[in-house]
């Protein structure tokens, strides 16, 4: 049920994203899904990516700072409402989302929503109660 | 007799140690005529000093008191460049028994030279340093510093063998020959630089050797600045205590000034080295307790008399008397010298406080940087520090209070604003493994 996610440390500056970009790329590395966290000064780049150790290894071979987190990968439909059932979900539960994002699937009428959890196993509990679909990491690196 | 509540500090007391407990009003008056006389010496032999007493109207009568030293001349080390080889010797070369040379970072090399008494003194500060770290006869002393021209070596060399000890003459380098005498000759002393030490430490681990399991029991560690973590990551790796010994060859070579067991300071052989606190920026005398530059003077040199010279370092004289019976005054341990010292927005700013405020918030020593600008006529200072992967989180707020707590860190050290930067891991410049730490962009 947990998805490995790849953070990167990069300076707010031109260029500081192309470089790790072009890494992952020499390697065969697909980016599934990305977000850059940022400050005027700094980012922080996750990636969900087609081989997470390959990339983290890859990155870290060529100096840089990685992270690996693991966060929760869940599909709704996209249509009005599909993200307030799922933090519905949590409501009452105090579990505490430290960070989300989301993207539209290729596949058609479905969004992912990607989480950080404090404590993913609550919120895996409390999901699969609530008959949220959590994504596998095959299911969500499928194309 | 001794009684046993004094036979902790029996090897305090080693005979030699007698001139370090001179009642004060008696080394006072010590100090004075030795200062008359060695004022005298170099007024009559040293042109530059001559000249510059003229300047000032002064002749060696003009010292009455030991506070008439504040009137003096101070003595540079661009004064040994420009006078090199022999401009500044008080002596005919035919009692010259010794030159030593120190490299010079840029230019010429320096030359100081001794006479046979010279090298007595020498010889007897190394010993009263030696026997103060509680060394005696008996004990084996590895001298690992150089040999040579470099005055470490031959300074600790002849102190430990005036000591009665048995010296171990290594000089540096060779570590594993290093290790394999100090196990096979059951070796209770070691003389060299903290960092050299520290490499020993590293490989003896490396080659299997149990330091702690060794007899050694003491480390003499000098020629460059060290802090106590150090001292305590060096302590705890071996059995040995370690001991803070400071000297220059300008004023004698090692043996200027030592810890005794208090471990409060470093006792200066003030029978021999008279020491001063001043503002290194005015040259205004500081009171006891406040930080400033050393500056010293020889009161017993007499191939080359050294009067006021401005070492660079920057200490404090300890006000007080250290607990171990001494009457000789202490200098504070050196962490820098003024040659480090940054001026920023009229502030004074030392390499070394970044480091301890970047030390402080994240425990280890990060690669950092530190980039000065001009911006409308005022200093800007950017602390770059590299992310680490210990500090690396992936929650934009962590990070971002990873950087508050560094910026208050270092505005409460160094007492002024800077810019803190986070820039990615190894993007920060290291030639030779070090690390660049201060790039200066100012243009007037």
């Amino acid at each position: 049920m947990k998805i490995h996610q790849i953070s990167l440390f990069v300076e707010n500056k031109p260029g500081h994203i192309a470089a790790p970009a072009r890494l992952l790329a020499q390697e065969g590395i697909d980016i599934r899904a990305l977000y850059l966290a940022d400050t005027q000064q700094y980012g922080i780049l996750r990636m969900i990516v087609s081989d997470w150790e390959k990339a983290a290894q890859t990155l870290e071979a060529h100096g840089f700072v990685v992270k690996v987190t693991e966060v929760l990968a869940i599909l709704v439909i996209d249509r009005p409402g599909g993200l307030a059932d799922v933090l519905g979900a949590l409501d009452g539960s105090g579990i505490n989302i430290e960070y989300m994002y989301a993207f539209s699937d290729v596949r058609g009428d479905q969004a992912i929503l990607i989480f950080r959890f404090a404590d993913p196993d609550a919120a895996i509990a409390r999901m699969q109660t609530a008959g949220i679909n959590l994504l596998a990491s095959e299911e969500l690196l499928k194309k | 007799m001794i009684s046993s509540v004094l036979e902790s500090s029996v090897a305090d007391c080693h005979p030699a140690n007698a001139p370090d407990y001179t009642p004060v009003a008696q080394l006072r008056r010590l100090q004075l005529e030795r200062l008359q006389a060695v004022v005298a010496r170099a007024w009559q032999r040293v042109e530059l000093f001559r000249s510059r007493m003229d300047e000032r109207g002064l002749t060696p009568q003009s010292v009455r008191s030991l506070e008439d030293i504040g009137k003096l001349p101070y003595t540079v080390k661009s004064d040994l460049r420009d006078t090199y080889p022999f401009g500044l010797f008080a002596s005919p070369m035919k009692d010259v028994v010794r030159l030593h040379v120190s490299s010079g970072t840029t230019g010429k090399p320096i030359v100081v030279a001794y006479t046979k008494e010279d090298v007595d003194v020498w010889t007897s500060v190394m010993v009263r340093c030696l026997a103060g770290c509680g060394l005696h006869q008996g004990d084996i002393v590895q001298v690992a510093y150089g040999y040579g021209l470099f005055t470490g070596g031959l300074g600790a060399h002849y102190g430990a063998e005036a000591l009665g000890a048995t010296v171990v003459p290594t000089s540096g380098g060779n570590a594993d020959r290093q290790i394999m005498l100090m196990k096979d000759f059951g070796v209770t002393a070691i003389c060299c630089t903290p960092t050299y030490f520290l490499h020993l430490i590293d490989r003896a681990a490396e080659l299997g050797v149990e330091l702690k399991e060794l007899p050694l029991r003491a480390g003499v560690f000098g020629a460059e600045p060290w802090t106590d973590s150090m001292r305590r990551h060096i302590e705890s790796m071996s059995s040995i205590e370690a001991f803070d010994i400071y000297g220059l060859s300008e004023i004698i070579g090692p043996g200027v000034g030592c810890e005794c067991r208090r471990h409060q300071g470093l006792h200066i052989f003030e029978d021999h080295f008279y020491p001063e606190i001043v503002d290194p920026a005015t040259g205004t005398l500081l009171a006891d307790g406040s930080e400033g530059e050393l500056v010293l003077t020889t009161l017993s040199k007499q191939a080359m008399p050294m009067i006021r010279y401005r070492t660079r370092d920057i200490t404090s004289i300890l006000p007080g008397r250290c607990e171990c019976g001494r009457t000789l005054r202490r200098i504070d341990r050196i962490g820098r010298r003024s040659d480090d010292m940054l001026i920023i927005r009229g502030v004074n700013v030392f390499p070394s406080q970044v480091e301890a405020a970047l030390l402080q918030i994240e425990g280890t020593l990060p690669h950092y940087q530190i980039v000065l600008t001009r911006e409308h006529g005022l200093d800007e200072m950017e602390v770059q520090v590299e992310v680490t992967p210990q500090m690396f989180t992936d929650k934009i707020g962590a990070l971002q209070g990873l950087h508050d707590r560094l910026q208050s860190a270092l505005d409460h050290v160094l007492g002024i604003r800077v810019r803190v930067a986070l820039v990615e891991a190894n993007t920060i410049e290291r030639s030779q493994g070090k690390a660049k730490r201060v790039i200066d962009r100012r243009t007037l």
